[in-house]
């Protein structure tokens, strides 16, 4: 899997969304996505990519795209 | 100065005036928006006969009695941007708050919270130990205090474990077994301060009789909700620290003051024991006679003020805790601001802080 999928996948299975549905989808659009969902999502992808997320990223995690953004500009992901 | 810019400033970094230019022109700013968006609201201003242009302070604008959010079904914003409502804690028989919050609120909540905490523990995330059981947080849509606080500390946990399971037994295995795994690193626990004492400290102190120990001197305890209950036990702030360091090593512990009307702005215990407000909200100690300020070192009934609310009308609130102010700007921690110590329920108040409505049904069941 590359990182790209790894990332949909922590989304899909959070989620449970299809690939489809993840470009645009922002923080609490969702009813999954809430803040109890948003700490599920941050624990998938500190597990799948092996990285600590810093607090101000969590907050600033506020939607698919900006997630790619900081984890590529944070923790050295390439998408 | 916008939230946003607000939200960028150091939490404990601004003096009296600075700070008190900020809140005024921010709460000024948050009463006219209420007034314009909360008929319920507006209502009450009127009848109070407020006029906007009188206010220099915000120490001048009008509060309401927290209470009020249990009799009335206050939000400024369409029912359609509530993405969240919260609960106070109630016993049987009572009326609880209904706290309604959309994006912007419970974003900026959650974002006040982080830079009050970090400021105490550090911006680095640790292993976390939550001191209750996982059922608090079952009900996404609608969080009691005790989910939202659980909820809130949440995001400073790395990897977390729930000690209890829903009959609050300790899970002593599980417990073991993640000290062991994080073994060496310092480990953040969190819980509400009766149910600290009744179910993890006197749990401890009964293994330990059958030779169970666990060393917490790493950990950094975070606990609140009130101390009514420990009190009747004769447990005072002291008494709780030095039994939860005899037990366990655990040393560096940190009361908090906060109500779910007013999620995100805590108050925290330094090192010195005393309670701090940030750059976010204030207290201000009310005489109950005629509501004017009480001066430093008397007594009064605490009022709160909150930059945050902007979905509901809660940025000025009359509490019904008594407290003290101890100073301001002086505390020895370094830290800015006033501090100051809560002595607890007004007389003849309702039961209502988290850990203590807990403890009177606790009460109800095993006390008879």
């Amino acid at each position: 899997m590359n990182n790209t999928e790894k990332y949909n996948q922590a989304f899909m299975e959070t989620f449970e969304l299809k690939a489809e549905q993840l470009p645009g989808l922002e923080y609490q659009a969702i009813p999954a996505w809430d803040s109890v969902g948003h700490m599920g999502l941050v624990a998938a992808l500190e597990d799948v990519f092996d990285i600590m997320m810093d607090t101000d990223d969590i907050i600033d995690f506020s939607s698919y795209e900006k997630g790619m953004e900081i984890l590529s500009k944070n923790y050295n992901i390439k998408f | 100065m916008t939230i946003d810019d607000i939200m960028q400033i150091p939490p404990y970094s601004l003096g009296k005036d600075e700070k008190g230019k900020i809140l005024t022109e921010r709460l000024v700013d948050l009463t006219e928006h209420h007034r314009e968006n909360c008929p319920e609201y507006r209502a009450i201003l009127e009848a109070m006969g407020y006029d906007g242009r009188k206010v220099r302070n915000y120490k001048d604008l009008p509060f309401l009695p927290v209470r009020l959010f249990k009799e009335l079904s206050l939000k400024s914003v369409p029912q359609e941007e509530v993405v969240k409502t919260m609960t106070s804690s109630g016993t049987s028989g009572q009326a609880v708050s209904r706290i309604y919050l959309d994006r912007t609120t419970s974003a900026n909540q959650q974002k006040a919270m982080v830079k009050v905490v970090s400021d105490f523990t550090g911006s680095g995330r640790m292993p976390m130990v939550i001191l209750d059981c996982p059922s608090v947080v079952k009900d996404r849509r609608m969080f009691s205090a005790r989910g939202a606080g659980i909820l809130g500390f949440s995001i400073f946990g790395a990897k977390k474990i729930y000690a209890l399971d829903d009959e609050m037994r300790l899970d002593v295995d599980g417990l073991a077994a993640f000290l062991e795994k994080y073994n060496g690193r310092d480990i953040l626990l969190f819980g509400f301060t009766f149910m600290v004492w009744q179910h993890f400290y006197k749990e401890l102190l009964r293994l330990k009789g059958e030779r169970i120990t666990f060393d917490l001197s790493r950990g950094i305890l975070i606990h609140g909700g009130g101390w009514k209950k420990l009190v009747s036990e004769a447990v005072s702030p002291e008494e709780f620290h030095k039994r939860l360091k005899d037990v366990c090593g655990l040393d560096r512990i940190h009361d908090y003051y906060g109500m779910v009307e007013q999620t995100g702005c805590i108050y925290m215990q330094c090192e010195y024991g005393h309670l701090h407000a940030s750059v976010f909200s204030d207290v201000i100690m009310r005489r109950p006679l005629d509501f004017s300020e009480c001066g430093i070192g008397e007594k009064g009934i605490i009022q709160v003020v909150s930059v945050l609310p902007e979905s509901y009308p809660g940025h000025s609130l009359l509490t019904e805790d008594e407290g003290i102010l101890l100073g301001e700007d002086d505390c020895p921690c370094g830290r800015k601001g006033k501090y100051f110590e809560v002595l607890g329920r007004l007389k003849d108040a309702e039961i209502r802080g988290c850990s203590d409505t807990y403890a009177v049904k606790f009460g109800e069941k095993y006390d008879g």
